[in-house]
């Protein structure tokens, strides 16, 4: 139990002057996701095939490997910052917080540098 | 982690009913929500028959011919009766809103009334709103100016000016808003909730106040304003149909366009 003063407990910490670019980061790379994932699926559909070598074809050509890595980026950055907000509203353990947004963190840029890494991969022909 | 359940004491059980007098043909049935600390036990819900025929014809008017006239312990606030206190702010029919402008015959059914969601019970249907205040106070709501006020009248504003701030000046602060906010249930220690952050907006485009900037910078954080996803349950439920989500949204402008 603590004897301290409401206005004191709501005041906590101060203000963090923080969280504009998040909430900005989260809009911009929502519109940038929309252009990109319009661009993939109109691809899949207009695709003659989906067989193997069809697609490694497609993905190897230049403009489709940087939109290809652009859309992986984009998804990683905006699913770090969502999921950000989601272990911030639910998780308050300040331990298991910290904790979970750190995993989230490394998760999110192990998948990011995996599909970058494959599709450059696939693209050089190695 | 969030809690999904209420705690063990505060479970509801069955509670007490108390049928209407014999020979009266107009009953409504009212289940509310009972809690007494002294007493030590969990919350229960009692039934009370009331005879419309005798009754006014508003929730409050319901609530306070049962403490009149069948059982005097039921405690709730109230004042002003046409919904300009916001005192009698409560629960009723799954939705917040006040009990003294919710017409007891717009609810189909049994009429369901339950303290404001969420917050410390003091009793019955009395909550607990020292942190609600307490954030409204830290919001610093008051005029700060550093020009100095004209020596013979007063700060005059444009008719454009007031209408800026004539619907968010309308808050009662009676926290149907903040308490109808799931974010609000899960982080009200660190988020504003959407009641303080429309008065902070109703400074924010006082024409009249010079400290927009400080009160934007002490709004930036990720847990005082960002907490808002646009769930929208504070516009919905607002008894006097203010738009505390656009407030909000607006403040959220003013932090970006003030970067670029």
């Amino acid at each position: 139990m603590s004897l301290r003063a409401p206005l004191g407990r709501v005041l906590g910490l101060g203000t963090a002057k923080d969280g504009t670019d998040h909430w900005w980061g989260q809009r911009v790379s929502g519109v940038a996701l929309v252009l990109l994932g319009l661009w993939f699926v109109a691809s899949v559909v207009v695709s003659p095939s989906l067989a193997h070598d069809v697609v490694v074809e497609f993905i190897g050509r230049p403009l489709n490997s940087v939109l290809l890595s652009l859309l992986c980026l984009t998804a990683a950055y905006h699913s770090w910052l969502g999921v950000q907000v989601v272990i911030e509203d639910y998780v308050h353990a300040h331990g298991s917080k910290i904790v979970s947004l750190i995993l989230s963190r490394f998760a999110h840029v192990l998948v990011a540098v995996i599909s970058i890494y494959a599709i450059l991969r696939i693209g050089s022909g190695v | 982690m969030a809690e999904f359940r209420l705690p063990k004491n505060s479970r509801i059980r069955k509670g007490q009913h108390f049928a209407a007098p014999d020979g009266v043909s107009n009953v409504r049935r009212f289940a509310v929500y009972r809690y007494d600390p002294d007493s030590g036990e969990n919350p229960r819900v009692d039934t009370y028959e009331v005879d419309l025929d005798s009754c006014g014809p508003m929730v409050l008017d319901a609530l306070i011919k049962i403490k009149n006239e069948v059982d005097p312990t039921l405690t709730f606030r109230r004042s002003c009766r046409e919904g300009i206190c916001g005192s009698c702010a409560m629960n009723i029919d799954g939705g917040n809103t006040l009990a003294c402008t919710r017409a007891i015959d717009s609810i189909k059914g049994d009429v369901k009334i339950y303290p404001l969601p969420h917050m410390p019970v003091v009793k019955d249907l009395v909550p607990d709103l020292t942190n609600f205040y307490a954030q409204y106070a830290s919001i610093k709501p008051w005029l700060q100016a550093r020009t100095p006020p004209p020596p013979d009248q007063e700060r005059l504003q444009s008719k454009e000016d007031q209408e800026l701030i004539n619907e968010p000046a309308a808050c009662i602060l009676c926290a149907c808003c903040s308490t109808s906010c799931p974010s609000y249930w899960w982080n009200s220690d660190r988020y504003l909730g959407p009641a303080a952050l429309l008065a902070a907006y109703r400074w924010l485009v006082d024409s009249r106040d010079d400290a927009t900037g400080e009160r934007l910078d002490e709004l930036e954080d990720p847990f005082r304003l960002y907490r808002c996803h646009t769930i929208m349950n504070c516009t919905q439920t607002c008894p006097k149909d203010l738009n505390p989500a656009q407030a909000i949204a607006e403040t959220k402008k003013m932090l970006v366009e003030r970067r670029y």
